[in-house]
């Protein structure tokens, strides 16, 4: 056992020491494993950075209240009487005599993308006195908040980079409204930081919706109040609504676009995977075929072929090694952190997000080239084990 | 022609290296074929848009509806040949997951604006009977399962009607067009969804108008939004192709990520083949020597290597643009999303096109070595 481990050890040693007489085609091999892994992982940090983006919004302590039937903000509606309702009910946190449930109007306007020039739905919500303590993730990092009664805006910081004029301080004309941006928002990552806020009153008259509004945002006393703040609404014959966790709400918004970025990002990646495979398999096969004489000279010196074997898969391997690596690090560099928006087509809005190269895909990337070096040797290292010796030596 | 047996046997050569050039190039060319045909889908059409189609919209954006009294002020305009008036529904059928549009139409003049949506004459008259009707796309009823005279119900979520939530359509008839038309949309009738809606009368969503000048689109745009400067909702007016494009655009650049993907892969595949190219000619020296020998010209080395390495190109390629477009005629496999799923003549032809460049690049340092070989030189090395 002993002797086949040094035996294996020198014959890896002298494959490994060998590849820069190989550059060409490990290089080949080495680029091709690469491309594969950057491709894969920049497309699923597409998806991960706008499922991140997504999960960041949701709090298990927050509860959003909308018509029944209603799959969105967007296409939902709740009167002021009924808001006035849901602030009664049990299981949502008080201020005093104050209920943190905050109504909200959902709108969008147009405002042209900065990256691309042209016209973009930007998500527009009119908020209350209370959506602050509601969505107590918000803190304002530049400015002041807005006055209520007046046109003033606070805007996300997503919103603020991705599209033109909602800069500190500027003014936004959109319709026969001109609104003032007053202070720029962060909501820890989450969607809300592609939102422009006003006041959900001033909001009403600009879109005539009277005394109406879209949702209700409640700040559960803890996460365990969430069944008796439900059953008791939806339980109320005054009202015809839907209760959803706000965690539950942005998976749910979030699962159609993902699960399609992944499924192109896999499809490519396995078929341009099998094609970096044959990559491997070339080079591994030219490796093998151009040392053919030295092979069967150590197998005609006593080296037992399973030696033979380890050697040819552990070269593989390490090619397929440093392919990964390098991939992921140029997929890290390019694009980690990389600032975009897209569109939610459940709202129809604009959701800023960056995408997000982590650990677990940069691991992942690595396991997929490691077995594609694991496919791609297997082949090739079989043939050199059977290599009939005589035949061999004769060769070239 | 007749050096064709020579290609064909010196491709043979080594066998099993000649399959996995091929099958390397045929992954590099399906992958071609597919993401083309996703950079289609994701331009939502804006090829097929009508440059002589005008989009009204809400100045405010889309969301926001129109008046529909400006229906006859469009009418009565010099230069417009047809206008109506679409209205989003966004009602969901069993589950929100099932998506796909409807727009409530008035038949008659929409048919006539968008004459490339086929229906038979039959259907027609039975969509125009009856109130409740419904035009769907060939390829929604294939998902659903959904024949003439089905009755489908979808629960309103913009619009409620005035009882329930429910509301019921009939399927009149089911349209069909070219490949590369949006047939997976549900087009029912105005009138219906405005007689029973809850609120909102008299209330459409966008206008499509049909001018007589596609030339002058810029200029009309100008004139019907000032036509409806300072009124209570003013409008927004860009060609039909333009209203697309920007539609596109917000969902984010998918064709530039695309070509990225294409690029990375078609580089890589390149270097694989090059090197592949490389290797053969090198083993082969003494051949070429052998050949050079017997009276081959520099010219014809160079053709020979540059064309065995275009017949692997061309075999490899055909077959990878020829299985995508085989699975791209099996139709959208996300079942909704990517309602324009077609890999277009114009990306066939560029693929074409990119398999000989594959073929000739490949060639060329291996090929200008062969035919720079002093024949004393290949015959010792050998």
């Amino acid at each position: 056992m002993l002797h086949w481990t040094s035996q294996t050890i020198a014959i890896t040693a002298l494959n490994l020491r060998t590849i820069p007489q190989r550059l060409s085609s490990s290089g080949v091999a080495i680029i091709g494993i690469a491309g594969v892994v950057v491709v894969l992982v920049s497309v699923l940090s597409i998806a991960a950075g706008f499922t991140a983006a997504m999960q960041n919004s949701g709090s298990p302590t927050r509860a959003l209240v909308m018509r029944n039937g209603a799959d969105s903000e967007m296409t939902s509606g709740v009167s002021g009487t009924e808001a006035d309702l849901i602030r009664q009910a049990p299981g949502l946190r008080r201020d005093g005599q104050t209920a943190l449930a905050s109504a909200e109007l959902y709108v969008i306007i147009d405002l042209p993308k900065i990256s691309t020039g042209s016209a973009a739905n930007v998500p527009m919500r009119g908020i209350g006195p209370q959506t602050l303590a509601v969505r107590d993730n918000t803190t304002l990092v530049e400015g002041r908040m807005l006055e209520f009664g007046t046109n003033e805006i606070v805007v996300g910081r997503g919103a603020s980079a991705q599209f033109s004029g909602l800069t500190l301080g500027s003014e936004v004309r959109s319709g026969q409204n001109t609104w003032k941006v007053v202070g720029i928002f962060d909501a820890g990552g989450g969607v809300s930081e592609t939102e422009i806020w006003c006041d959900a009153r001033v909001l009403q008259g600009a879109y005539r919706r009277g005394n109406s509004y879209q949702l209700v945002v409640a700040k559960l006393d803890s996460s365990d109040t969430f069944d008796t703040f439900r059953d008791w609404l939806t339980a109320n014959p005054q009202l015809n609504v839907q209760v959803r966790r706000e965690t539950e709400y942005y998976a749910q918004q979030s699962r159609a676009l993902s699960g399609l970025i992944r499924g192109v990002g896999f499809g490519i990646a396995a078929l341009m995977g099998i094609g970096a495979v044959f990559g491997a398999i070339l080079t591994m096969y030219t490796a093998v075929s151009t040392r053919s004489r030295e092979i069967a000279t150590l197998r005609a010196l006593g080296f037992d072929a399973s030696s033979v074997v380890v050697s040819v898969m552990v070269e593989s391997l390490a090619l397929a090694a440093i392919g990964g690596v390098i991939g992921g690090v140029l997929a890290y560099l390019a694009f980690n952190g990389y600032q975009t928006s897209t569109m939610n087509f459940q709202t129809f809005s604009q959701v800023a997000f960056a995408f997000r190269v982590t650990p677990a895909l940069l691991a992942l990337g690595l396991i997929y080239a490691l077995l594609m070096g694991l496919v791609g040797g297997l082949f090739p290292a079989l043939r050199a084990a059977r290599l009939p010796i005589p035949a061999a030596l004769r060769e070239l | 022609m007749k050096y064709l047996p020579l290609l064909w046997s010196s491709l043979w050569r080594k066998k099993v290296r000649t399959v996995f050039t091929l099958l390397s190039i045929f992954i590099a060319f399906l992958l071609f074929g597919l993401l083309m045909t996703i950079r289609t889908a994701f331009s939502f059409g804006v090829e097929i848009a009508g440059l002589d189609r005008l989009v009204l919209i809400h100045k405010v954006s889309l969301i926001m509806s129109l008046p529909v009294s400006y229906l006859e002020r469009l009418r009565a305009t010099e230069g417009v040949t047809m206008a109506t008036h679409n209205t989003w529904f966004g009602g969901v059928y069993q589950d929100p997951s099932n998506f796909f549009a409807q727009i409530g139409v008035e038949p008659e003049p929409f048919m006539k604006l968008y004459p490339e949506y086929r229906v038979p004459p039959d259907q027609m008259a039975a969509w125009l009977a009856d109130r409740q009707g419904v035009m769907v796309g060939v390829d929604l009823a294939r998902r659903f399962g959904w024949k003439v005279g089905d009755r489908v119900p979808i629960l309103g979520t913009i619009w409620q009607p005035k009882e329930g939530q429910v509301w019921e359509f009939n399927i009149a008839g089911m349209y069909d067009g070219e490949p590369g038309i949006d047939k997976t949309q549900f087009f029912f009738r105005y009138d219906y969804l405005n007689e029973n809606r809850r609120g909102g009368q008299g209330q459409v969503g966008w206008y499509i108008v049909k001018i007589a000048d596609p030339g002058r689109a810029q200029a009309m745009g100008a004139t019907f939004d000032e036509m409806f400067a300072n009124s209570s909702a003013e409008t927004k007016t860009t060609t039909e192709k333009g209203f697309v494009e920007g539609f596109a655009k917000q969902v984010g650049d998918i064709g530039a990520i695309m070509v990225a993907i294409l690029i990375a892969v078609l580089f890589t595949m390149l270097l694989v083949a090059a090197n592949t190219m490389a290797q053969s000619v090198r083993e082969r020296t003494s051949e070429v020597g052998v050949l050079k020998t017997l009276g081959f010209s520099n010219g014809s080395i160079l053709g020979l290597v540059l064309g065995e390495s275009v017949l692997i190109a061309l075999l490899g390629g055909a077959a990878g643009l020829g299985t995508a477009w085989f699975i791209v005629q099996q139709g959208d496999p996300t079942g909704g999303m990517l309602p324009i799923f077609v890999l277009s003549g114009r990306d066939v032809a560029i693929g074409a096109g990119l398999v000989v460049l594959l073929g000739l690049v490949a060639g060329a340092l291996p090929a200008a070595t062969a035919m720079n070989l002093k024949i004393t030189d290949a015959l010792r090395r050998g």
